[in-house]
């Protein structure tokens, strides 16, 4: 747990992470949301600031408010709760293709000093340490969303100098930009540690904040290259009480929802 | 016109040893009972298509009726890996797994293709992936404008197998919900069979999307209440999420999970019987 001072809540790093990715979705704005950690933010900004954003999963659930956090991308609570469901041939062409998302909400196993990201395989190829899930989505969200959003948990396994697959362009293997790629990729990276913005020349990712209780040096030692840090650096806003009631309000529900059911 | 048979008659007639099979569904409606009944015939050598591979490609894969996998995600929704998937491409185990991998929106553009009878489908990918170097995809440019665009070869499996909320009693198809790629699959396929949670007089639109698929465009139709479990069927089931969960441990272990495969799949004659088991472990 994170004290900030005398009368102030108490949060975890995770929720740290989540709140300040939640914030940087504005209201209004049309999202198009990866399971996992994006998901959960997604839906704090929309159950906090951000009331009017509409968020959009791949399964073809458009402006879906669920109540509990969905387990997998297909869950029927995404489908029950949209304003439409269209077959998955169609979100990914007359939807994202077509130029109708702002914001993409990714995460991924591996993120490079591009913001190029990786969650094909550990390894080489051919012959992987770890195979992992796949593109799923991913590549065309990194491609063709108006700004890419990217949460991960900062440690050098997961911030590397170069990713072992680019599954998801950010910048390029070197930073030389996205030439055949519509969107303008990678705006903001939040971890566990910090936020992390791409220099505007350069393309590398570049430390803007820290999270309150963290110092420069631990986002220095998670990351596995020679991190630049904006001066002056900035120290995140910790959570309100109102957002740590609202995470933890939809993730009580959630667990408590995906008790056993079926069968 | 859709027969309507039996689930097992249907995969022994429309699903020899060496298809190229794509059994769709995207979380939703995903056709467990006919792949336990793949398993159940040993069905071998086949190319195994699925935008998203989940646990019941996990368990053909691991019972050895692979030799290859075209796909886009595969893992085990909301819990992580799927562990005989891994086995096979990481070790070769119970035999190498030859993979072909694409983005989501490459693989419904190869179904679309495949659907729409021409040999590709174009969309805007792939730009700067390493995707590029491990698939089939190729760079195309646009006639008119001169745009550098992705196409991937048309999809067309030799059966599609899915899951179906409703089929009337001339074999018309009806569904709703999340309904994935599953339309396009069965149109880019030289046969489909269509298990159905229920077969009435007349189909009702009941839920969001609803797609029907006449019965001109399906080949078989098997009544299969529950084909789904563990995933789910909207209007009729919900999704077993504890099951999936329990995969990651039965999985992973190779005897663990042939001992279970033996149990459930192999030793049950049909989905009924599976059901049963399930039910009356999970009573304890």
């Amino acid at each position: 747990m994170v004290e900030t001072g005398p009368g102030q809540p108490t949060f975890t790093p995770d929720e740290m992470m989540t709140v300040t990715a939640a914030r940087g979705l504005r209201n209004g704005q049309v999202c198009f949301v990866g399971i996992g950690l994006p998901s959960e933010a997604a839906n704090l900004a929309r159950l906090s600031h951000a009331p009017d954003v509409v968020l959009i999963y791949e399964s073809g659930t458009i402006g879906t408010r669920p109540e509990i956090l969905p387990l997998s991308i297909g869950d029927g609570e995404l489908a029950e709760k949209a304003e439409l469901v269209v077959s998955v041939p169609e979100i990914f062409s007359y939807w994202l293709q077509g130029g109708r998302i702002d914001v993409g909400f990714l995460s991924a196993a591996q993120i490079d000093r591009y913001g190029n990201l990786n969650s094909t395989v550990i390894g080489a190829y051919d012959n992987p340490d770890v195979r992992l899930p796949g593109a799923g989505g991913a590549p065309e969200i990194a491609s063709s969303a108006g700004e890419v959003i990217v949460m991960l948990r900062q440690n050098p396994r997961s911030f590397v100098d170069a990713v072992d697959f680019v599954t998801s362009v950010g910048f390029g293997r070197h930073g030389e930009g996205r030439s055949g790629n519509v969107g303008a990729g990678p705006s903001l990276v939040i971890t566990d540690l910090g936020v992390l913005r791409p220099d505007p020349v350069t393309h590398e990712l570049t430390l803007v904040s820290v999270h309150p209780g963290v110092t420069v040096e631990q986002a220095v030692v998670a990351t596995g290259w020679e991190l630049s840090v904006r001066k002056p650096l900035e120290v995140g806003q910790p959570p309100s009480t109102a957002e740590l009631a609202t995470l933890r309000g939809l993730k009580a529900r959630t667990s408590e929802a995906h008790a056993r059911t079926g069968a | 016109m859709a027969e309507i048979v039996s689930l097992a008659d249907a995969i022994d007639d429309l699903l020899p040893d060496g298809a190229t099979v794509a059994m769709e569904g995207f979380t939703h409606l995903i056709p467990f009972a006919a792949g336990h009944e793949v398993i159940r015939q040993q069905k071998k050598e086949l190319t195994l298509a699925r935008m998203t591979p989940d646990v019941i490609y996990d368990q053909m894969i691991g019972m050895g009726c692979a030799r290859g996998l075209i796909f886009s995600w595969g893992g085990n929704p909301g819990v992580g890996s799927l562990h005989r998937l891994r086995d096979a491409v990481e070790n070769g185990h119970p035999r190498p797994l030859e993979l072909e991998e694409h983005s989501h929106a490459g693989m419904a553009a190869r179904y679309a293709a495949g659907a729409s009878g021409l040999p590709f489908g174009v969309l805007r990918g792939y730009a700067g992936t390493d995707l590029l170097a491990h698939t089939t995809v190729a760079r195309i440019s646009c006639p008119f404008t001169g745009e550098e665009l992705a196409a991937v070869p048309a999809l067309t499996p030799d059966v599609t197998v899915i899951h179906a909320q409703q089929a009337d009693r001339h074999g018309n198809v009806g569904m709703w919900g999340i309904t994935g790629v599953q339309r396009e699959a069965v149109l880019a396929a030289r046969s489909s069979i269509v298990t159905v949670e229920e077969i009435v007089d007349e189909l009702t639109a009941t839920g969001p999307n609803h797609v029907v698929l006449p019965t001109w465009t399906v080949t078989a139709v098997a009544h299969v209440p529950r084909g789904s479990h563990p995933s789910y069927s909207m209007g009729f089931t919900t999704r077993d999420n504890a099951f999936y969960t329990d995969w990651d441990t039965i999985s992973r272990d190779r005897d663990t999970f042939s001992d279970w495969m033996r149990e459930f799949v192999v030793g049950t004659p049909d989905h009924a019987a599976y059901l049963d088991l399930i039910a009356s472990r999970a009573r304890g």
